[in-house]
């Protein structure tokens, strides 16, 4: 009998990707018979499904002490090639086919405000709870304040300004909370916040920034949404990175320094 | 056929990517800017274009509304595969940065949304307060 499960195993890691297939398609039906049977739709099934995934990822953790959730077990390790960047990009782009022109062109100018008041809000946001811990230098401040925009902004700008790598896996800690949050959490506010049309997705996207957060989100309240909001947030992180080491930490520096 | 719609979408995905990475070597910064929203413009622009002339047939067209339908799936891939340990470790500095930067952004969604749009002049229509 083990001999079977072995065989087995080598047989799901040998396919990682279509075991991937396998595996997040029974989670997503799972997902929405848990939508229709316990929560009657209210709770989208691909909200369910990313909470799932979460939750996955931190057992992965737990079990592995790695950085790639479930995906460094190894029979799961195509889930990290089917989440991965590649194809979520390849996926994103996709949902572009079918948008109108005209709705990005009139949100146009919402979006660009968006993005600058995004980067700016998160980095001021995250730069004074960084103060409030004690981290009351400028290049702790600025590292911890650019984390709160994406944990990709952290790392870049800490790295450009000579952090500590103490602060720099702190603001990595804190963009991965942020993009969490943003995954699990907009269904929940869309509606408070007038989230129903192109307009205001592509300004939420361009407010939160966090790629895989805005993908996640948008795609728990309402899919038709996804490439509006994909299409702002994918010019956050390299505004971030210009303003983070540039213009962000020479102001924190005349604050505080 | 369909690999022409598959084919469509990677050269816009290519094109774009390759353009963000150029951007960001122009500007100076270690990332990427826009290669996916370029993309996706890229790819509006050209189907449109090929639309209008019949070029893109319905079987072509599938090659690209496959890749969209399994975005959710792909999403939910991206979730398993996320650092959610190394979030909760980051202990309360992280968790309340990013928690309340996520916060005051979604405060600006519907103040943002305003701009230079139709929903503006309607509320601008209304009496101050009406809607509180």
């Amino acid at each position: 009998m083990t001999g079977a499960l072995e065989v087995l195993e080598a047989v799901l890691i040998k396919n990682g990707l279509i075991t991937a297939f396998a595996v997040v398609g029974t989670t997503v039906w799972f997902s929405y018979f848990l939508s229709d049977r316990l929560t009657r739709g209210r709770l989208h099934g691909s909200a369910i499904a990313i909470l799932i995934g979460l939750a996955a990822a931190y057992m992965g953790g737990l079990v592995t002490g790695g950085e790639k959730g479930i995906a460094d077990i190894p029979i799961f390790a195509g889930i990290g090639f089917m989440g991965g960047a590649m194809l979520r990009d390849f996926a994103i782009v996709a949902t572009a086919f079918g948008v109108r022109m005209d709705e990005i062109k009139k949100a146009g100018a919402a979006g660009t405000v968006s993005l600058l008041v995004g980067v700016t809000a998160s980095f001021v946001v995250g730069a004074i709870v960084a103060y409030v811990f004690g981290y009351t230098d400028p290049i702790s401040m600025t590292t911890i304040g650019a984390g709160a925009a994406t944990y990709i902004v952290g790392p870049v700008t800490g790295t450009a300004i000579g952090a500590t790598s103490e602060v720099v896996a702190l603001s990595i800690a804190a963009g991965l909370v942020k993009s969490m949050l943003v995954m699990t959490g907009t269904p929940f506010v869309a509606r408070h916040i007038g989230l129903d049309n192109p307009r205001a997705a592509m300004v939420f996207g361009g407010l939160m920034g966090t790629t895989s957060g805005v993908a996640g989100g948008l795609a728990a309240t309402d899919p038709k949404l996804v490439p509006y909001g994909a299409m702002t947030a994918t010019f956050y992180t390299g505004l971030g990175c210009l303003l983070g080491p540039s213009v962000l930490y020479f102001a924190v520096r005349a604050l505080v320094g | 056929m369909v690999i022409y719609g598959v084919a469509l979408l990677s050269i816009c995905l290519i094109s774009g990517l390759f353009v963000g990475e150029v951007l960001g070597k122009i500007i100076g910064v270690q990332a990427n800017v826009g290669g996916v929203g370029i993309a996706m413009l890229l790819l509006i622009f050209i189907s449109d274009v090929l639309r209008k002339r019949s070029r893109l047939t319905e079987v072509s067209q599938r090659g690209v509304v496959f890749w969209s339908a399994i975005y959710i799936p792909v999403v939910v891939a991206m979730a398993a595969k996320q650092n959610v340990l190394g979030a909760i470790k980051g202990g309360p500095a992280a968790l309340l940065a990013g928690a309340l930067a996520v916060a005051v952004c979604f405060a600006f969604v519907p103040v943002i949304s305003r701009i230079g749009g139709e929903r503006a002049s309607l509320s601008e229509d209304k009496p101050a307060g009406d809607d509180r």
